[in-house]
Formats: C-alpha cells, sequence, structure tokens
C-alpha cells in the first residue's frame, strides 16, 4: 500500500469558494503566493493548463490547492459546437475534477472546435432552437460524466447571426433551467456584448437569471472600431476592469447578493502586488455589496 | 431571407473562414444593424492567429529570441495555417514546428534553427513528464559484475534525446538564458539528453556514442548490447563516463537484473 500517494488526496476537501474575490493563477505569481501567503479569497485556473503527467504546474497548484479554495474554469471543450463532445478532453477534465476537488467548475457559451481543429478562441454560435438543445444535451452531458454541476459562462461577442432567433439572455435561461447547470456572469463580457451588439448593458443585467449565477468574472477590454467606426470592444483580459465594467459588477451585486468574484488578466499578465491590488479594488466592491446585504437582513429581522 | 442552415453547416463556413484568409465570410454574420461586418469577422480570424502564435512563442522563446519578433510571428502564422492543433490540450502543440522550421525557406539561412526548436519542444515533454524518483548513484553498485551486462533499465519518464550535426545545446543555452555569449564552434555537433529528474528540466551535451547507447537502453536492449551499439556508432564511446552521466543526471528509475527482466 502506497499511503503516501493517497494521503494527499484524502486531505483535500472541496472547499467551497467563499463569496470573495479570487484571482486567475497564473505561473509567474506561483512563489510569491506561496512565499507571501496573500489574503486572496480562492484562485481559479484554466484546466487545460493542468493536463499534462506531472512536472511543476501540478506541484505548484497541489501546494497553493492546499492553501486556498480552487474553481476549476474550462476554456477548449467546445460545447456549443454542433459535433459532439471530445471525450478525450471531457475524461481529462474528469480527472482534473477528482483530483483537485475545485468549489466550483465552469466553462463556456462558445464553441472552439471544429472538424478536429482547435482554434483556441471562444467563437459565437446563433442562439435559435437547434442551438439551445445542441447546448443543453452537452451540458447534461458534462455533468453526467463529470458528476458534478457546471457553471455556464456568457460569452463576449463581436458579431450576430442573421439566423438567431432567440436572445442571449433567453438562450442561457433555457440551458439552465433544461439542465440544472449554474451559470457564470462574466460583467466584463456583458459590456463587451452589450457595446458590441448595441444592447443596453444594464438592461442586459436587470433581465440576468441572478438565481442560476454561482460566480461573476472582472476583467479589462481593449477598445476597437467596428465597419462603420463605431466603438467595438475587445475582450483582452490585459488590463484593470474598466470603471465603467466596475459600476455594472455593482448593480449587479445590488440584484444577486455577494457572489465568489474572479479577477481575470491573462495576457500583459501584471507582477504580482499589481494584480493584487486590482483584486482588492474589487472586493472592496463586494464588500460593500455585503455590508448593504448585512444591513437589509438587519432591518428585515 | 431566412437561412436554414443547420449549426453544423454554419460552423463549417466559419471555421472555413478562419482558417482560409482568402474564403468569404459566411453571409450570415452580420452587425448590430443586420449588414455584412467583415471587420467584426476579422477579430475572430486574427484571435486565433495570436492566440496560436502565443502559444508557440511561449514554448519555442530561443528560436523567438534567435529570428527576432518580427519573423517569428511571421513564421508562427505560416505554421498555425498550416497545422492548427488538433487538441484544446495546447502544452502538445508544435510537436511539428521543428521539422516545419526545418523547410521553412527564409530561415534557410539559420540552419541550426529547427536543432534549437527541438531542443525546446523536448523540453517542454520533459518539463510536463510524470515524476519519478531517480536511482541513487549507488544503485548500480549493487549488481554483482558478472550481471552487469544483462541489466536493463527503465529511464525516467522526462527523459529525452535531441540529435543535432550543430552545436545545438551550446546556442539553445545562449538564447535561453542570460548566459555570455562566446565564439561557438560549429563544426562541432552536440546531441542534447534532457530529462528533468526533479522539478528544474536539464539539459546536458551528450558524450561521443551517447545517443545510440541510451537509443538503445530506452528500447529495452540489455546493458551490454546497448554498450556495443554505442561502441559502434562512435569509436569514442567510453561506457564508464557515459553510465556515472546518466546517472548523475537522473536518468534511471529502476534497474532489472536479468531474473526479474520483463519479457520483451
Amino acid at each position: 500500500m502506497s499511503q503516501q500517494s493517497t494521503m494527499p488526496l484524502q486531505s483535500t476537501k472541496p472547499d467551497a469558494i467563499p463569496a470573495r474575490v479570487g484571482v486567475g493563477l497564473k505561473p509567474e505569481h506561483y512563489d510569491a503566493i506561496l512565499t507571501e501567503r496573500p489574503d486572496v479569497g480562492w484562485f481559479e485556473v484554466h484546466a487545460e493548463n493542468y493536463m499534462g503527467a506531472g512536472g511543476p504546474p501540478h506541484r505548484y497548484l497541489t501546494a497553493i490547492r492546499e492553501q486556498y479554495p480552487l474553481s476549476l474554469h474550462g476554456v477548449g471543450l467546445s460545447i456549443g459546437a454542433a459535433r459532439p463532445l471530445d471525450r478525450d478532453h471531457l475524461k481529462r477534465l474528469k480527472a482534473l475534477n477528482e483530483r483537485y476537488q475545485p468549489g466550483l467548475f465552469s466553462e463556456h457559451l462558445a464553441w472552439s472546435t471544429h472538424d478536429s481543429v482547435f482554434f483556441s478562441d471562444l467563437l459565437p454560435l446563433p442562439y435559435d432552437e437547434e442551438s439551445v438543445r445542441r447546448v443543453a444535451d452537452h451540458v447534461d452531458e458534462v455533468q453526467d460524466t463529470v458528476g458534478r454541476r457546471m457553471l455556464l459562462e456568457n460569452p463576449s461577442t463581436y458579431v450576430a447571426f442573421a439566423e438567431s432567433t432567440i436572445g442571449e439572455i433567453e438562450f442561457l435561461t433555457e440551458v439552465a433551467t433544461r439542465t440544472g447547470c449554474g451559470l457564470l456572469l462574466d460583467v466584463n463580457n456583458v459590456h463587451v456584448s452589450c457595446t458590441n451588439q448595441r444592447w443596453n448593458a444594464i438592461d442586459y443585467l436587470d433581465r440576468f437569471p441572478m438565481q442560476h449565477v454561482g460566480e461573476i468574472h472582472m476583467a479589462g477590454y481593449a477598445p476597437s472600431k467596428d465597419d462603420h467606426g463605431d466603438p467595438l470592444l475587445i475582450d483582452a483580459h490585459d488590463r484593470p476592469a474598466d470603471p465603467v465594467v466596475v459600476e455594472l459588477y455593482d448593480h449587479a451585486l445590488s440584484r444577486c447578493g455577494p457572489i465568489p468574484t474572479l479577477v481575470e488578466w491573462d495576457n500583459d499578465v501584471p507582477d504580482w502586488p499589481t494584480l493584487f491590488a486590482e483584486a482588492r479594488r474589487v472586493e472592496s466592491v463586494l464588500t460593500r455589496a455585503r455590508r448593504d446585504e448585512d444591513a437589509e437582513l438587519a432591518v428585515a429581522v | 431571407m431566412l437561412n436554414l442552415q443547420s449549426l453544423s453547416e454554419i460552423q463549417a463556413e466559419f471555421a472555413e473562414a478562419l482558417r482560409n484568409p482568402a474564403a468569404a465570410i459566411p453571409a450570415g454574420i452580420v452587425g448590430p444593424d443586420g449588414g455584412p461586418a467583415p471587420k467584426r469577422f476579422s477579430i475572430y480570424r486574427n484571435n486565433v492567429l495570436v492566440a496560436l502564435g502565443n502559444s508557440l512563442a511561449g514554448a519555442f522563446p530561443a528560436v523567438k529570441r534567435i529570428v527576432g519578433e518580427d519573423f517569428f510571428k511571421v513564421m508562427a502564422r505560416t505554421y498555425v495555417l498550416e497545422s492548427p492543433p488538433t487538441s484544446p490540450v495546447l502544452m502538445d502543440y508544435g510537436k511539428t514546428f521543428p521539422a516545419f522550421i526545418a523547410r521553412f525557406e527564409p530561415a534557410s539561412s539559420l540552419p541550426y534553427l529547427a536543432d534549437v526548436a527541438r531542443i525546446e519542444r523536448q523540453w517542454r515533454e520533459s518539463y510536463h513528464a510524470a515524476d519519478a524518483v531517480p536511482l541513487p548513484s549507488t544503485a548500480l553498485a549493487e549488481v554483482p559484475e558478472a550481471e552487469l551486462a544483462d541489466v536493463t533499465f527503465r529511464l525516467h519518464p522526462s527523459l529525452r534525446l535531441s540529435k543535432s550535426s550543430f552545436p545545438a545545446v551550446t546556442i539553445w543555452r545562449m538564447n535561453a538564458s542570460d548566459v555570455p555569449t562566446s565564439a561557438v564552434d560549429f563544426a562541432i555537433g552536440e546531441d542534447a539528453l534532457i530529462v528533468r529528474p526533479d522539478a528544474e528540466v536539464e539539459v546536458r551535451v551528450v558524450p561521443p556514442g551517447g545517443t545510440a547507447f541510451v537509443e538503445a537502453l530506452a528500447s529495452g536492449e540489455s546493458l551490454g548490447s546497448a554498450a556495443a551499439l554505442g561502441q559502434s556508432s562512435d569509436e569514442r564511446f567510453d561506457l564508464g563516463g557515459n553510465i556515472a552521466g546518466l546517472i548523475g543526471a537522473g536518468a534511471f528509475v529502476e534497474i532489472r537484473r536479468g531474473l526479474e527482466q520483463v519479457p520483451q
């Protein structure tokens, strides 16, 4: 019997993700995090970066997992594809869930693979009855295979489809209702998509089915122009969250209460103090929302 | 007006337009005004090339440093369009990039570039390979001398070899870290032994005949027959030096003696 190899697994509990700010974990920050043990609520990793057999990524993640709750975020399952899900990839996701016992597990309303080619981008899909059915079937398959509930993230989009017959919120609500999955509300994506699609972001948040939301994402976008020279925002994850997005976040929290919130910064990754400061900034909004909620509860009592 | 394409057809057209810059943008792709939106669609084309190009840049930093950022970007984009990934696990992407570089005409003035890329590819595989504890340096001393020729080894799962008729290890090292550059003797070929005994990937120059020797051991040959293959590949082959070097590198995780040898 190899007690040594089974012990760490047994001691790892699926710690719930607290309603605090978490940070997207980057290899650049492994050492700073393990040395400084910063007061961060939790960390989130992209599942695909931990699909090797061994090596430093697993060592670091294991060490960080022992200190913090962890959320697992897939970026490559292609749930929105017409083609069947990649069974091998599902198995890898299941194995990672079993190994690290994350408190939350999420993927995207998007597709990224076609005819075996992986595009490494979160591509948009038309919203109609066929695609609702396809996505719901895939979410069912994920939840059945991995053996746990997943969260589905609202996308950032740059184009629309003439074929679409239903709205994005109706689509997400329908998938959540049919499958029992939760939703991941990316507030930066809300601002990016609403600007790009000429929707109203406050209206979007007011209609979003908050009862299904288990996690929020915050990130930065890059401004650009569309075919007519009008504003077009790119979901770049390369800077702090824009003040407009922070206001939208505040608005979302007023509807859903304090929810675990991730600060994502995936490109032009800053040093740890800069990223930690961004997490503290977002946490101050969350803390205020929690106080407001506590005050309301106190009044109600 | 209403297009009754299936989801599968829509995605096939979308994917084709992503992969082929000359392909038409699917008719159903529109902006918020319902009109054509080629600039909007081009964001996706660009995202794909940038994301996969960045993935290659992260995996081949020395190659990028040798050719410069602009050249690397063009070379990577050409490769991405020709050989896009077939798995969402991008740590596996770029296995054929060294072979692509070897026949990438604009890089032909740097004949060693593909070999440096091979070292970087093997480095990445070694980095993500399964963990294993190397044998201690005393392990071989426990085998009776009469049995030595018949032992076989299980090599460390992170062990990789990379051959070159150029001083590829020296060139890689000068461009993978900030060691000071020095004069390089291009007449010397350097094969690389790459292994991660613990947390750090280590790259060593293989002594003469060592590559054939390690390849033979990796394929399950006994120490005696592997030594003969090392000797016949290079008459300077030094068995004792090779074994000491491999043990020092953490290359072995198990010795199998004659009686306990697994069937071939």
